[in-house]
């Protein structure tokens, strides 16, 4: 039994969160989300160079890490610093997809190193939480195909030179079995990206397919066969929202205690006050437990699909309740100032709060996490 | 990270295992399992088996009848028994008196008490609480003033777990009324075969009688029968929240409870559908699992912590609460699923040979458990007792 992480992952740790710590504050996270593409392509290059982007994909699929284990390390660092690089749909999902898919256009390694940024378009405006559920369709057109659809809030989509697109080649729309995965040119005639920043500060776009040619070369993984690869990256984002939430908790804690400990009224500190004082414990605890889980869904990450989805659920569904717990608890104790959009914390209820309306929120997971464990 | 055990402690688990398989008797598993009562002689029975192994004490050195186990150890041992529905060692002696006089005692009362621990020869009671002081605990008011070479106490002692079998109480008692409350406090040594002690039984809320009221009407104590120091009772009584605390959240019993109310949950239906079709219960029971499933590892990375820094930090404040909630929590689905067969009270379905049920197997007892289970997030220190100890200590408000 042992809660520390190894040798060589703590140097990854340490290396991002010091970077994190110098080069990005919540004023050079502004400016990030000012460019163009939402986020700092300097900062995603600098921490491809440092090997962050790598430390996502395991070594057989051209990274050097990839386990539970490094994920959950990166991004509760990441979630301390509130980064908005594209983490989840490139480093973290693509890179993913096009390692387990063998990357046949060799697309990886500019993935990894920042050079290139490739988003996943999945989930469309009728899918909701359900990876399976894909209307878009790819008829065969000659030697290649041709894609119609709708896929909906993709991240980084706006930004990304090529998409990963799901599209039905057989199978009812709710089948496991029919689903093939595509590497689209993002500037493909008949491929109208809308890009739009989300609430807690990225970037994602909806996007239709319209006759979109593509060569058979596009094909990436088998065909009728691309769920899976969807899935184990849905897994791995799973992972990852869960702890860059622990990381967000861990700072709306600190900050939300030493407000309490300096904000004085009635003559003395709020923190002073009883009614405060267990409802912060109450949020200890949520966060406790919550980092409890994440460390359960990350031990169990390798092993097979239905182990690792179930601790995922479990994680996700509590992180759900919990990071509404800490959120909301960080907004009230801060009072009107934490309805500032200048106070720092309210960046980071922003993006707990989200995190529940990616890959599954509380409710889905619950009810996924009781079909698995009956 | 490993969250695993070591192939050692994963040996003495297996050896734990083995033990209580071939040696715990039925039928006080049993009547754990069911939530039915023990009695004297159940907790007697088990205090014997576990003494002739040599793991009654399980928290003393060696060279006083201890294992000398680790901390993980320990929460080996308290996580299977709990597994296996072994009852509990009651806990007074071996695990509360016992590490005081450890630590604080003379030489003359270890030799003299720990062996009468240790053999059942002295069945100890703890007199905390009082009428007037309960979370406010410093502010008990038993007095014990001294007249040459003993004290003579005079004063109430209530809640007092099964006092009805002890034949001694450790008490704190205020031997200096003028000081600031803590430092006028001292920890005795009483004899409840003195004929001013008298002990009255109070009915629980579930008609359990596990619970007693202690008068004690001039009763003379020698001063040898004095812990520690005159006037710092209080650290020795702080001493004892802060020892032996990973095993705390009782994970072994929640989880082995836990495990007997899902066998209830899949012997239900409801309108000749299993009741786990229904989402909604599911999802009750999924939220369970998945709470005590996190506390175990909060607990895992609490035993890790310690083992590495010796002692346990103010984390097991935290535990308290969650171990407190999920056991509470347990029996509230486990009443939801037997439905209106929560209802019957039928004193006799609290015995072990009763055979003629009312409703499921196993319901008799489920809407009393609920009840009783009250107790836990209010005695050893409440919900908020532990809230204000973590405020302080961990988050430093």
């Amino acid at each position: 039994m042992n809660f520390n992480h190894t040798e060589e992952r703590r140097m990854i740790g340490d290396a991002l969160g010091s970077w994190l710590r110098n080069e990005y504050d919540l004023d050079a996270r502004q400016r990030a989300m000012d460019e163009k593409a939402g986020f700092s392509h300097k900062a995603w290059r600098e921490l491809g160079e440092l090997g962050i982007i790598g430390a996502l994909v395991s070594d057989t699929h051209g990274g050097f890490g990839g386990q539970g284990y490094d994920i959950a390390l990166v991004f509760e660092e990441l979630g301390r610093a509130l980064s908005v690089e594209p983490w989840l749909a490139s480093g973290l999902m693509a890179s993913r997809i096009l390692g387990e898919c063998g990357d046949p256009g060799g697309l990886l390694s500019d993935v990894l190193s920042g050079e290139t940024v490739v988003a996943l378009a999945h989930g469309e405006p009728g899918s909701g939480y359900d990876p399976r559920w894909v209307e878009t369709t790819a008829t065969a057109d000659g030697a290649g195909f041709r894609l119609n659809g709708s896929k909906a809030v993709a991240l980084n989509a706006d930004t990304a030179t090529r998409l990963i697109v799901s599209a039905r080649t057989s199978g009812a729309v709710d089948d496991a079995h029919g689903v093939t995965l595509f590497v689209v040119d993002a500037a493909s005639p008949g491929v109208k990206v809308r890009g739009y920043a989300t609430i807690d500060g990225l970037r994602a776009a909806e996007v239709e397919l319209t006759d979109v040619s593509v060569e058979a070369s596009a094909l990436i993984g088998e065909k009728d066969g691309g769920l899976g690869a969807v899935e184990n990256a849905l897994a791995a984002a799973t992972l990852a929202v869960c702890s860059e939430s622990i990381g967000i908790m861990e700072v709306a804690l600190e900050v939300t205690v030493e407000y309490l400990k300096t904000r004085e009224q009635f003559g003395k500190p709020i923190g002073s006050f009883q009614a405060l004082q267990h409802r912060m414990v109450d949020v200890a605890t949520a966060i406790e437990q919550s980092r409890s889980l994440v460390i359960k869904a990350a031990s169990v990450f390798e092993e097979e699909a239905s182990t690792r989805d179930a601790a995922l659920s479990a994680a996700k569904h509590y992180i759900g309740v919990a990071g509404r717990l800490v959120g909301e608890e960080a907004i009230q104790m801060h009072g009107g100032i934490g309805m500032a959009k200048a106070t720092p914390i309210n960046h980071y209820v922003k993006r707990l709060i989200m995190i529940d309306h990616l890959f599954g929120d509380t409710d889905y997971h619950l009810e996924r996490y009781a079909a698995l464990s009956r | 990270m490993d969250l695993s055990f070591t192939a050692q402690e994963l040996e003495f688990r297996d050896e734990v295992r083995d033990y209580l398989r071939a040696n715990l008797p039925r039928h006080l598993s049993e009547k754990n399992r069911k939530g039915l009562r023990l009695d004297k002689e159940d907790y007697e029975e088990w205090h014997d088996i576990l003494r002739k192994k040599g793991w009654l004490a399980v928290s003393w050195p060696t060279e006083h009848g201890g294992p000398g186990w680790n901390v993980v150890q320990k929460y080996i041992f308290d996580v299977e028994c709990g597994l296996a529905n072994a009852p509990r060692v009651v806990p007074f002696g071996f695990n509360m008196l016992g590490p005081v006089l450890l630590k604080y005692g003379s030489e003359a009362q270890k030799n003299y008490y720990l062996p009468r621990i240790l053999s059942g020869e002295d069945w100890w009671c703890q007199g905390y609480s009082e009428p007037g002081a309960g979370s406010d605990l410093a502010g008990l008011r038993t007095s014990a003033v001294r007249h040459d070479d003993h004290y003579v106490v005079n004063g109430q002692k209530t809640w007092t777990t099964l006092g009805q079998h002890a034949n001694k109480i450790f008490c704190l008692v205020r031997t200096n009324p003028d000081v600031k409350k803590q430092e006028g406090i001292s920890f005795m040594l009483l004899d409840m075969t003195d004929p001013g002690i008298s002990v009255n039984p109070i009915v629980t809320i579930d008609g359990g009688a596990e619970i007693n009221e202690v008068f004690i009407d001039n009763v003379e104590v020698p001063v040898a029968d004095l812990v520690g120091e005159e006037n710092k009772g209080w650290t020795y009584a702080k001493y004892l929240l802060t020892h032996e605390r990973t095993g705390i959240a009782n994970i072994g019993h929640a989880t082995a409870q836990f495990e007997s109310m899902k066998r209830i949950v899949n012997a239900q239906t409801r309108a000749g559908k299993p009741l786990l079709d229904d989402p909604y219960f599911a999802g009750r029971l999924a939220k369970l699992e998945i709470e005590l499933e996190a506390m175990r590892i909060t607990n895992l990375r609490m035993v890790a912590a310690a083992a590495e820094t010796g002692a346990p930090g103010p984390e097991s404040s935290i535990l308290k609460v969650l171990g407190a909630k999920i056991r509470q929590e347990i029996t509230d689905v486990a009443r939801r699923a037997v439905g209106p067969y929560a209802l019957p009270y039928i004193p006799e379905a609290f015995d072990l040979d009763f055979d003629d049920p009312v409703g499921p197997d196993d319901a008799a007892p489920i809407a009393a458990s609920y009840f009783n289970f009250r107790k836990f997030s209010i005695f050893g220190g409440s919900d908020e007792i532990q809230k204000n100890i973590y405020a302080k200590m961990g988050l430093g408000l």
